[in-house]
Order: structure tokens, then sequence, then C-alpha cells
């Protein structure tokens, strides 16, 4: 009996470290640092909305929530010619993405929530050369990803270090082969700004929630304990 | 003196409806035995679910669109742009889960005290009813955000349908109203997820109440409080439902609210399972995902049909594992009712079911590797074996003597003393020497806590003799 729970609990642990092939690392999340969500929301509008569109959020809302200037939202971080009630719409039409990519680039609105904060960050690190591949590289999280590599100007080139195990050829580690504009340290930051702005996106009134939470919960509790001495005083004479 | 004007508007009402009578009969005037412990708050949070439910839901409906192409983008217009959307929408998404977790307790109350035994059976089965219309409303439910499992859940659960041998398919297609889950079958389940199955809800409850209140409740200790009255015919160890529990169950109510706001307020995804993730991207028919899970309620069936290998006998298997709750009042023969004075095969018995149970829904929410699918089958076993041996074990087991009225345990609030005591056995108060002085410090007594627990281990294993 021990040995079959002793299994039991061993086959879970076998189980977990199947489905996760490659460990990931986690960003530095905190969706209260509005400038950090201000640079991802720059770095965003630069790098990613060329052909990912963020549909369910207007600029307004964006300004709006990270206490930003309307007229700066619209001059320094929003493309040219977007309105400030205007969604974060892609220039890139349907029909030429299915063209050039095979496939639409998904909008990532809840991209965050899906996917999860750890898994954008490693994944936007995550790219290396790979000559095999159309596109010239490919992900070490997402492996034959149909996605260039767009913060290699930022990055550098990252090439892949291989090692053997069991035989087989396995991913062991990836290192910077070209200096890119942005040291390493400074990259790890704006992927950070960026996956902390994707989180912001993909549930806008979170901090909000959180703000409220904290009084609901007071006003349950002093709730509770009327509640607690009514039924007391009721149940005195109960025995 | 001349009666007021309310006094006759109210007195017009009771002469021709007899709200005192209602009022009497269910609530001042009704009997309830007043040794209720934590497990009979369930029934009441199950009612405040509901409620919560239906005003949540008809204010979701005010902005929800039950259209293929606009259902995904209407939700997240809910939770975005609608004003307080976000706090509906996770309210109602966290009742879903809620609602669950209070029925399998209040279920449970019923297995450990034998509430589904004579003369309580049909209280058993319109609970049961509701068990089964309440997981129908949620599987409709779970279709109308449109997200990636929405769809391909129900794509799997609707497709067992065809397993049914000659008219299989003919029976998917005619739910689905299309080959795959489609915009029909997102309208359909709309229609009976706000209005069918919250009818057949309503109704089965007012039932439920009303077979209750015909026999009466049972309570912790099994005895029926009706055989010992006094010379108005008041039960001696009733009380009034109205006020002793109205007010019980709104400290209950208080501390359910403090729970379920913590999870709106602070983790409505719950960690992907009450939201799962991949409901997150928009359905796509033309992409399955590599792991399709239902939501946590489900998984202890979803265990159960995978586990057994024939696709047909798996939709009977899960079918089974539902329909053999119902028989539960006929498979039980014990004499006793409450397992406070059962045997100990009952107990133990009782105890491998709930872990099975528990076993069963963690592997329903993991891929189905060989070894996850071994232990699955032998908890499925053991799940059956739970209900199936149960009249060979419940009649030859030796219960104990039934007490003539019913005992009073010590509640929550009178175990404080203990609990007290107990920590000031596994902690000691030393002094240790800081900058400032002299501090008292505790620190845990290792001889103390091997006490405690060894005494644990010795009272668990009387509970269970």
């Amino acid at each position: 009996m021990k040995n079959l729970i002793l299994l039991f609990l061993l086959s879970f642990t076998v189980v977990s470290h199947a489905s996760e092939s490659v460990e990931l690392s986690s960003p530095d999340i905190d969706i209260s640092d509005h400038k950090s969500l201000e640079r991802g929301a720059k770095n965003y509008v630069t790098y990613c909305l060329g052909c990912h569109s963020i549909q369910h959020i207007r600029y307004l809302r964006i300004a709006l929530d990270l206490d930003i200037d309307e007229k700066k939202m619209l001059h320094e971080i929003a493309p040219e010619g977007a309105g400030i009630y205007d969604k974060l719409q892609t220039a890139m039409n349907a029909h030429d993405a299915r063209k050039w990519f095979g496939v639409q680039p998904p909008d990532l609105s809840l991209i965050a929530r899906s996917r999860g904060a750890d898994w954008l960050y490693s994944y936007l690190k995550g790219f290396y050369s790979d000559s095999s591949k159309p596109l010239g590289v490919n992900n070490s999280i997402f492996p034959d990803v149909g996605m260039p590599n767009v913060l290699w100007q930022l990055q550098g080139e990252q090439q892949a270090v291989y090692k053997t195990e069991d035989g087989k050829k396995v991913l062991a580690k990836l290192v910077i082969a070209e200096k890119g504009v942005q040291s390493e340290k400074e990259f790890d930051q704006t992927v950070n700004d960026l996956v902390n702005f994707l989180v912001y996106v993909g549930e806008p009134v979170q901090l909000e929630r959180q703000k409220m939470g904290k009084f609901v919960i007071f006003f349950i509790l002093m709730f509770l304990v009327v509640a607690y001495l009514l039924k007391k005083e009721y149940w005195k004479d109960v025995h | 003196m001349k009666p007021s004007r309310l006094t006759n508007i109210g007195n017009w009402v009771l002469d021709r409806f007899p709200l005192t009578n209602l009022w009497n009969d269910h609530m001042a005037h009704y009997y309830a035995p007043k040794n209720f412990n934590f497990w009979y708050f369930f029934g009441s949070l199950a009612l405040l679910v509901l409620v919560n439910q239906f005003v949540t839901g008809i204010l979701l409906t005010m902005n929800y669109k039950p259209d293929a192409t606009l259902a995904f983008d209407s939700v997240e217009y809910i939770m975005r742009d609608v004003n307080w959307g976000w706090l509906v929408r996770y309210m109602h998404s966290t009742g879903a889960s809620a609602f669950f977790i209070v029925i399998y307790l209040h279920m449970f109350r019923g297995m450990l005290y034998g509430s589904f035994k004579q003369p309580r059976e049909l209280i058993w089965i319109f609970g049961m009813f509701l068990f089964v219309a309440l997981m129908a409303e949620a599987f409709m439910g779970y279709l109308l955000p449109w997200g990636q499992m929405s769809y391909w859940g129900a794509q799997v659960i609707i497709s067992l349908f065809s397993a049914i041998p000659v008219v299989g398919d003919e029976l998917a297609l005619w739910i689905r109203g299309d080959y795959v889950v489609s915009d029909a079958t997102l309208n359909r389940f709309f229609a009976f997820h706000v209005i069918s199955v919250p009818l057949v809800l309503v109704l089965l409850v007012f039932l439920h109440i009303v077979a209750l209140h015909e026999v009466g409740s049972n309570n912790p200790d099994g005895v029926e409080i009706k055989k010992n009255k006094d010379a108005n015919g008041i039960p001696l160890d009733g009380i009034p439902f109205h006020p002793y529990y109205t007010v019980k169950d709104i400290v209950g109510v208080g501390v359910f609210l403090l729970f379920f706001a913590t999870i709106v307020f602070y983790m409505p995804e719950m960690g992907g399972y009450f939201l799962e993730h991949a409901n997150f991207i928009p359905a796509d028919p033309m992409k399955t995902p590599e792991h399709i899970a239902p939501v946590w309620y489900f998984t202890p069936f979803y265990a159960i049909l995978r586990a057994i290998p024939d696709k047909f006998a798996g939709v009977v298997g899960m079918g089974g594992a539902i329909v053999v709750l119902f028989l539960l009042p006929w498979l039980d023969r014990s004499e006793v009712k409450s397992i406070r004075y059962r045997g100990g095969i009952f107990k133990k018995a009782l105890l491998l079911f709930v872990i099975s149970f528990i076993a069963l829904g963690y592997l329903g929410t993991q891929p189905a590797t060989p070894l996850a699918t071994t232990f699955a089958r032998i908890f499925t076993a053991i799940y059956f074996g739970f209900f199936l041996l149960m009249p060979l074990y419940t009649r030859w087991e030796k219960t104990k003597p039934l007490p003539e009225r019913l005992t009073m345990q010590p509640g929550i609030e009178e175990c404080i003393p203990a609990l007290r005591a107990t920590y000031d056995e596994i902690t000691l108060v030393e002094p240790v020497q800081t900058e400032n002085g002299t501090v008292l410090k505790r620190k845990l007594n290792p001889d103390g806590l091997i006490k405690v627990l060894s005494r644990l281990a010795i009272n668990l294993k009387k509970k269970f003799d």
C-alpha cells in the first residue's frame, strides 16, 4: 500500500517534468510601475504593433490608467495618425499577413492571460540564429516559430549551444554572438517592460480590483463581527 | 383605536393570501434540530450562490452577444468597457465554481449523516436532479465565452453522445445543430443556459425544500427529533428555524463571502482552475489544443470516462458514476443514519471514497499518461466499489447504540481554549538575549509536538473504529 502511494506521488513529478521541456525564466512584473508600463507601451508601438494589434484597448484608456497626458500619448507613444479614441490596431491587413507569414499574427490583448508572463519573457529572449529556418531564426521556447526576431537590433545575435543528452542533441543555452545596441541588462529591462505592459493590457482593471478588494474584505469582516455577536445573543438560551 | 391604513392594507392581503401561514410553516414555526454543525451551512449557501448567479447572469446577458463572431469580444467588452462589468463577470465565473464546492460539501454532509435515508429519500432524489441540472447549466454556460477550452470542451463532451450505438451520430448532430460545434450550438446553449435550465433549477429547489419541510431536517446524530415532543407537539430538541438558524446562517454567509471576495478580487483565475488559461484564446475550429481538460468540477467524472478503454463503456461509466448516487438511499442498508454511530467499515469506506473522488478530480486535469490511467482505473474501481459493495458492508457491520436525545458537541468557538492549550504544549517560552536585554521568545517544543501528534493519531484511530 505504501509503495502504491509513493508510486502515485512519483508519477506526477515525472508528468510535470515531461510537460515542461524548457525552463522558463521570470520577469519582474509590477503593473503599478507606470514608468515601466509607459516604456513598454512605447516599445510595443515601435516593435510589435506593426503586426500585432491589441484591439481590446484604446490609447485613451492607457493614457488614463498610466497617468500619461493625452497629448504626450499621441505625440510620443501612439503611431502617427492614430486618434486618442482609437484601439491599438495594426497597419498590416489580414490578406498581406497571410501572404507573408502564412497566418495572421494574433491579437495580443489577452496573450499574457493565456500564455503567462514567464512564457512571454522567455519567448522574447529565446530567439537564436538557425539558418535552416525560412526566417533565419528559431526559438528555444516555441520551436519552428513563424515570427522573426524583431528585437534583434537591441539584443544582438544569439546562438545556440547544444549538448548531448540520452544520445539526443538538445539545447543547452543561448549565448550572444554579436552585440546589439543594448547591453544584456538593458535588453532584459526592455523585454521586462514589454511583458509588464502586456500583463497590464490583459486585464487593465487589475490594479483597481486589488485596491477595491481591501475595502470589500474589511466591510465583510465588520459584517461578520456584527453577525457573530447577533448569533451569540440569540443562541445564549439554547442548551 | 382605529386601525392604521398600513394595517388595513396588510389585512387586505392576508385575507387573500396565506402569507402568515407560509412564514410560520417554513420559518418561524419550522422546528430544526438544535445541534446543526459546520456541515449544515452549505444548503443556505447554495441558495445564496444561486441568487448570485441569477443576478450577475441577468446583468451579463445585457451586454453579452450569443453569436460565434461576437461572443468572445463581447465578454472582453464586459471586462473592460462596461461599468463594473469585470466585477459582475468574475462574480459569475467564481460563483460557478463556488456553486460546485458548496454542492459537493452539501452532498458529502448528506453522506456523513445519512440524510438520504428513510424518510428523506425523495429529498435526496430531488437534490440529485438538482445536481444533474446544475452540471448541464455549468456545461452550457462554459461554452458561452467562446474561448478555445469552451469550444473544444463542448466538442469533446457532445461527441460522447456519438458513442451510443445506432442513434449516436444522429443524436450528436441533433444536439449541436451542425456537424461541429458552431454558431447554432452557441445559440441553443445560450437559450438553455439563461432560460430553460434556470427554470428547472428553481422548480427543483422548490421541490427539494417542500420535501425537506414535510419530513423535517436530519441532524448530525441521525436521530428523529419528532420522536420526543412536548405537550404542544413541539419537538423537545427542535428550535424555530427563524430566528435561530437565520442568524446562524448569516454568520455562514459572512465567512463564505470572505472567501468569495478574496477570490473575486485577488485571484479570479484561481491559477487556471476557475478560468482556464487557454480560454483566453478565441475559439478556433481549425486548431485543437494539445491538452483539453474540462473545468475542475467535472474532472472526477472525466477521469472515469478516460479510465475505461472502450469509448461507449467509458460514457456508460461516467453516467453510471452519477446514476449510482441516485441509488444511495437503497444501497445503504445500515440501521443508523449518522456516521457517529456507524461501524468502522463504513467510515473507512467513506474515507477511501473521498480520497478516490479527489484523486480522480486531480487526474482529470492531467494528461492521460499510461501511469495516470492506471491510477485512474484503481480509483474508478474504488469509487464504484464504495457504492456497489455498500449493501454488503453496511448490513454486516456492527453499529453503536443511538442516544435517546440529541447530543451537543462543542462548537467551533468552544474549541478555542483547547487549541490554545495545544499551542502552549507544542511551544516553549524561552528567554533570549538580544541587544535590548532579555526577551521572551516562543520556540517549537519537539517533545510536545510528538506528544500532540501521537495523541492526534490515537484519536483518529479511535474515530475510525
